[in-house]
């Protein structure tokens, strides 16, 4: 089963291919402004200003972009292995749990730097076994692991309003949340990096979380294209059948892959409920988990390409809101647009381009199509 | 007589309920049964809504607002087929492009367009579909039994209601009884066979959309301009993943679709009219448990501990011809 194209050179097809599909997603969005009634070229240079143009804007970028950055690692950790996590939403929702529980017991008693690698493991390990379920019943009962990730999705939003309107509210309170975490559950800003290089900051929720996302996605390459978990993960994506040929446990594999999914799903939990809001209330994840879908794709499931992909994301969610404030017309809801069409484009339809560029290259030069495919380089 | 009252109520929200679900079930099972995974049913549904109850509200007709609905339905499941089908894309990616971009679209064009938070105008007597009352339902209504049962339960509803149990043998007899259904079903379980027959796979999975597209089209169109009078954003509320869970249950069949859905509708209805309430013997629900419980079920019936759920065979892989 080969791919029915043949080879780019890298470069075009990392960089050159996911930019022509983010650029017509972007044309079409444009279209939707125009249907508004609002000029769409004003519209994304208030995006971008309001992204870069401050340094607040810079670090609520910088802190968006580090929730989009764990849901996007979540969604390509499962992809190399050929499997769809569409519950990346629900991991990250249920990990809230673990990570309450953590922070509700230790914020009165532990320092900042005790909690975090405690809620970290809890975060992790909820998330993994929130994914481990439908992971073992793709793995062994065949039941496809999309529609059940998309019912556990479901259910983890069930349970988490029923703990958070019930047992986890505190007595009085008239919020779905719990009570706000203690000194010894809030992490540190980061915005003192950004400060350093002279810009002003008002107030940013930009934390730790930042670091941490960045050494995960250190860590994912790590696992993808150096070690053997990674390799056979890999072949079991490409062809379930080689790896079985090969000896690769299939239920291992789909289960270890599923739960370091998961476990990074639930990393993405700490950013707002830590690093933010100091509590854990309804619908913290808003559609991170969805978007980490978009992230992963557009970063072509490679680290660096998804947090290149969830900085544009962090931006558009930051350059959205100030957007609002502009064009009133416009809320937030066009970013949910982009999102999708960007799924389109550079997921559904990534195809779609790449014959008139492959012939557009071949005319150009023949070798740097034809060489490519008969040296077999890239994978 | 109360718990008879009781009883009747209970049933006729379940039909109320269980008609959207229905409609997007049916709609799932066209195309799911000639390949195409559809996980964009939520999204249609939402389109369809806002499309009907905009037009409605602008033309001042209830049918023109069906029309449209159906329209941009159908126009949407057709990106869902030049993405899947012409472009051999990944349909659950598709699908889920799909679901974003209408809920984005509804929300953004509603409010420009209207100015009313993401709503649009609320629908006046005759932009909207109406209640109809079945001949003698005034007649016998006092009559014990049969009289609420006729008169409540069976007459009382708008024409989509009975539009939609009507789909439901008339998709039998499309499936089971034409050469287009005997197609549509080989052609999601073996679309070589097919292509060898000489018969375009593509155009007959098209057509399978544009089935699709259709009856979400209806479905929205029952939500925005029956159930509520208006569209409201994100009033799908999971209604398009809660078919497909259903179609599911249902093993890809329409008569079972039609249970599965009444099932859904009324665990649904029996949430509302439980708030609060404590059940006999097994005591207090929480409501969150109830609405759960359709994911739960079929989340049990896709493990095969309620006998097996066979999807068809070629369902998710886009065709290739040479190979």
């Amino acid at each position: 089963m080969s791919t029915p194209y043949a080879k780019l050179p890298a470069w075009a097809d990392y960089g050159l291919i996911p930019l022509i599909n983010l650029f017509v997603a972007f044309v079409v969005a444009g279209f939707v402004v125009l249907l508004v009634g609002e000029n769409p070229l004003r519209a994304a240079v208030i995006l971008v200003e309001g992204a870069f143009g401050k340094g607040t804007g810079i670090a609520f970028t910088l802190f968006y972009a580090t929730t989009f950055i764990f849901t996007g690692l979540s969604v390509a950790v499962a992809a190399h292995c050929g499997l769809f996590n569409i519950g990346t939403e629900g991991q990250a929702y249920i990990a809230g749990l673990g990570i309450a529980v953590v922070c509700l017991s230790f914020d009165s008693v532990l320092p900042w730097w005790l909690t975090f690698p405690l809620a970290i493991v809890a975060s992790a390990v909820v998330g993994a076994l929130w994914a481990l379920i439908p992971a073992y019943l793709q793995a062994k009962r065949g039941s496809h692991i999309v529609i059940t990730t998309i019912m556990f999705n479901f259910i983890a939003a069930s349970i988490m309003v029923y703990l958070l309107v019930g047992p986890l509210k505190p007595a009085g309170s008239q919020a779905p949340q719990t009570r706000n975490f203690l000194a010894g559950a809030e992490l540190p800003k980061l915005n003192w990096i950004i400060e350093l290089f002279g810009a002003k900051i008002r107030s940013a929720p930009l934390n730790v979380c930042f670091l941490l996302a960045l050494i995960m996605a250190f860590l994912v390459w790590l696992l993808i294209w150096r070690t053997k978990l990674g390799y056979e993960m890999r072949t079991y994506g490409h062809s379930p059948k080689a790896a079985r040929y090969a000896g690769i446990s299939e239920t291992r594999i789909i289960i270890t892959a599923m739960m370091i999914s998961g476990a990074l799903a639930g990393l993405m939990a700490l950013n707002p409920v830590m690093g933010d809001q100091h509590n854990v209330a309804i619908d913290f994840v808003s559609g991170a988990g969805f978007v980490g879908i978009a992230v992963a794709l557009m970063g072509r499931l490679h680290p660096v390409g998804i947090v290149l992909a969830a900085i544009l994301f962090g931006m558009l969610y930051q350059g959205g809101a100030e957007l609002a404030f502009e064009m009133p017309a416009i809320s937030r809801d066009m970013i949910v647009i982009i999102q999708g069409l960007v799924i389109l484009f550079a997921g559904a339809l990534e195809h779609m381009f790449r014959p008139y560029i492959q012939a557009l290259f071949a005319s150009f030069s023949p070798r740097s199509v034809g060489m490519e495919a008969v040296k077999g380089k890239g994978a | 007589m109360d718990v008879f009252n009781a009883i009747v109520q209970t049933l006729d929200s379940t039909i109320r309920l269980s008609v959207p679900l229905l409609l997007a079930c049916l709609a799932g099972l066209y195309s799911e049964r000639a390949g195409i995974f559809d996980i964009g049913l939520e999204g249609k549904m939402l389109v369809g809504a806002f499309a009907g109850a905009a037009a409605a509200s602008v033309f001042h007709s209830a049918f023109l607002g069906l029309g449209m609905a159906i329209l941009i339905s159908v126009a949407f499941a057709m990106v869902h087929g030049f993405a899947s089908i012409t472009h051999r894309g990944n349909q659950i990616v598709s699908g889920v492009a799909i679901n974003f971009v209408a809920a984005g679209s509804t929300i953004i064009l509603g409010q420009a367009w209207f100015q009313q938070g993401g709503r649009t105008p609320a629908l006046q007597p005759g932009e909207r579909f109406e209640a109809i009352t079945l001949p003698g339902a005034d007649a016998i209504h006092d009559v014990p039994i049969i009289g609420p049962i006729y008169a409540e339960l069976l007459s009382g509803h708008s024409i989509l209601v009975y539009l939609a149990f009507l789909m439901v043998p008339f998709t039998w007899w499309v499936l089971f009884r034409t050469r287009f259904g005997l197609r549509l079903r080989a052609v999601g379980e073996n679309p070589a066979a097919v292509d060898t027959a000489g018969i375009s796979v593509a155009w007959l999975r098209y057509r399978a959309l544009i089935c699709t597209g259709v009856l979400t089209g209806i479905a929205g169109a029952y939500l925005s301009m029956v159930q509520n009078g208006g569209f409201v954003k994100d009033m799908t509320a999971g209604k398009g993943y809660i078919a497909l869970a259903a179609l599911i249950f249902a093993k890809w069949k329409p008569v079972n679709a039609m249970f599965a859905c009444l099932l859904f509708g009324f665990l649904d209805a029996a949430a509302i009219r439980l708030q609060g309430s404590p059940l006999p013997i097994i005591g207090k629900v929480p409501v969150q448990f109830m609405q759960a419980l359709p994911y739960i079920l079929t989340v049990i019936l896709l493990a095969g501990f309620i006998g097996k759920a066979i999807p068809p065979r070629a369902g998710g892989v886009p065709y290739v011809k040479e190979r």
